[in-house]
């Protein structure tokens, strides 16, 4: 299969004229920002609905707290700021308030990772998927392009609990055809190849695929790309059966290593499949200012650091073969 | 139907001697737990549910019913003691207080006692939750008024101050906000550790009406808990930590340790 990988609007945008849609079909939905609404794109949301907008102003605690009472009585309140921002300030808030008693928020952060650039660091959102991994009962996922942030922001809408979704700044090439299904906790499978499994979410899944199609013209390797854009719950029956087939699997992600899909990814892993896993992931540092090209380049968050990371784990499974040759 | 009629004072005064001898009998059961400001809130809980709100123990998910929030969540053993009075909850059931698998937790928990109106324990959040839910209520066209006590060192939290500003911009009238100032929290006196005066002045600038009353006293209470049109309200009651046992009355070493076996009989005594 191949894809041509179009450039489309940025998760942002498909999340911003979803949530008016949905709120066009559900009175019961309300909108909560925090002074990022234009950014997050709620705005499209407060314009129509300004009796239904809540901007809370730069009080992100505040924010998460009030949803929560808005949807004990009923509401479905969708909360949005810079992930960075909303996760860290709002981090207590969401575990008292939403995981803890199972309120019905959903937490849709934009600006993750580090491909919101210039801004630098302090913006920079690269702990949020651990952190919202953290909490129990929370549904963590990270849509690839704008079809899969449409299909999981209904997915979210219809889903009662707390779910929380991580869409991105930049513009984002288009993967999937639009009507393609979605449901939380099953994976999607895009390549099917047998020498290695990428798994992936987000930005990098456009990625992942420009990846497996230069391995397999340029070195005659043949990869498996999962988005996998459900992290929690993980699709394990998918990524268990992609493991068992390949062998070898890398997990990029644009955030920390700890916590998030490298964590989820490899704890299952251990304990189903036991597999050489490769992780393409930032360090455990904070980064710097620059376009987002230019940091995912630095940080090899991009088909070229993929690639890379799957010739060295090609290598890795050939020795490992060796050292053990299957009965 | 709308349950639990205001009563008559010397009514409600035996009603909160009943409280504040179940509260100190939780805890010692218990063995550990917050007897200083549980019995702080004795009167200002009652007050709330006996005559104060719009609520119904028969129908407790009534849509229309006034919410309360016990936002400094450890004073729960005075709130589960008022709800058992008030036909919610069993009173049989107060003494399995912080026991494994009791619906009581150490701190309110609405998992195991959906009749809760929030979970709390973690201090500053119940004032935003309460804008929430006075928010829903507006967007409704519910005559839902919430009610929200707040410990005086929970005040500090940052939060308290995000909510305040919300509530103030927006003119929730239909927010009462409760300060339980009994002038101690954990560590000692809020005036040593960090003062939070001028407490009411604080209120006002955030665009709310107050109110400054006695804390124990239940006519002050029923007065000063009436909403105003157009703004919020903050009720700033002056109140006693360990009100009604003399040896936890202003002593900050009731904050949050149980009575020892004898100290309980003599607290009972005290309050027979």
């Amino acid at each position: 299969m191949t894809y041509d990988l179009r450039m489309g609007m940025a998760t942002r945008d498909a999340y911003g004229k979803m949530l008016v849609e949905i709120g066009r079909e559900d009175p019961n939905v309300v909108a909560l920002d925090a002074d990022l609404s234009k950014s997050t794109k709620t705005a499209l949301f407060g314009k129509e609905f300004p009796g239904r907008f809540f901007n809370a102003g730069i009080c992100e605690a505040n924010m998460v707290s009030m949803a929560a009472g808005l949807a004990s009585c009923g509401k479905i309140p969708f909360i949005s700021s810079f992930s960075v921002f909303l996760m860290n300030k709002g981090f207590d808030q969401l575990r008292m308030c939403v995981a803890y008693p199972g309120n019905n928020v959903k937490v849709i952060v934009s600006h993750g990772g580090i491909s919101i650039g210039e801004d630098g660091p302090s913006q920079q959102s690269i702990e949020d998927i651990a952190l919202a991994c953290s909490l129990p009962g929370f549904i963590v996922n990270v849509p690839a392009d704008e079809v899969a942030t449409r299909a999981l922001v209904r997915a979210a809408h219809a889903h009662r609990g707390p779910v929380f979704m991580r869409v991105g700044r930049p513009k984002t090439p288009i993967v999937y055809d639009e009507g393609e299904p979605f449901e939380f906790g099953k994976g999607k499978t895009l390549i099917t190849g047998d020498d290695l499994a990428i798994v992936t979410c987000g930005g990098l899944v456009a990625e992942a695929i420009r990846a497996a199609d230069a391995l397999e013209r340029i070195h005659s390797l043949y990869a498996t790309v999962i988005d996998m854009h459900t992290i929690k719950p993980l699709d394990i029956e998918l990524l268990v059966s992609a493991a068992k087939r390949t062998r070898a699997v890398i997990v990029a992600e644009e955030a920390l290593p700890d916590g998030g899909l490298c964590s989820a990814v490899a704890r299952c892993l251990a304990e189903h499949c036991p597999t050489p896993i490769a992780f393409v992931a930032l360090p455990d540092a904070y980064a710097e200012s620059g376009t987002p090209a230019q940091l995912l380049e630095k940080y090899g968050l991009n088909s070229k650091g993929i690639e890379a990371a799957a010739l060295r784990l090609a290598k890795r499974k050939a020795s490992a073969c060796r050292e053990q040759p299957v009965a | 139907m709308i349950a639990a009629q205001k009563a008559q004072p010397e009514k409600l005064a035996e009603v909160a001697r009943e409280i504040r001898r179940c509260v100190v009998r939780m805890i010692g059961e218990a063995g550990s737990g917050h007897p200083g400001g549980s019995l702080s809130i004795v009167e200002l809980v009652t007050a709330m549910f006996f005559g104060g709100m719009r609520h119904d123990p028969t129908n407790p998910q009534w849509m229309d019913r006034d919410r309360f929030i016990l936002s400094k969540g450890h004073g729960c053993p005075t709130l589960y003691a008022v709800l058992a009075e008030a036909g919610y909850i069993s009173k049989e059931s107060l003494m399995t207080l912080r026991k494994l698998g009791s619906p009581l937790q150490g701190h309110p928990d609405k998992r195991f006692l959906p009749i809760l109106e929030a979970s709390t324990g973690s201090l500053g959040q119940g004032l935003s939750i309460g804008i929430g839910m006075a928010l829903a209520a507006r967007l409704d066209g519910r005559p839902s008024l919430t009610y929200v006590l707040l410990g005086d060192g929970e005040i500090q939290e940052g939060q308290i101050w995000e909510a305040a500003a919300f509530a103030g911009h927006h003119k929730l009238d239909t927010l009462i906000a409760i300060v339980d100032y009994n002038k101690i929290q954990l560590d000692g006196f809020l005036k040593d550790i960090l003062n939070m005066e001028p407490m009411a002045a604080k209120w006002k600038a955030f665009g709310w009406e107050t109110r400054e009353i006695d804390g124990h006293d239940f006519d002050q209470i029923f007065q000063a808990i009436k909403p105003v049109s157009g703004r919020p309200l903050a009720v700033i009651a002056h109140t006693i930590k360990g009100k009604g046992v003399s040896f936890m009355e202003n002593n900050p070493e009731f904050h949050g340790v149980a009575p020892t076996r004898d100290e309980l009989e003599k607290a009972l005594a005290e309050l027979a």
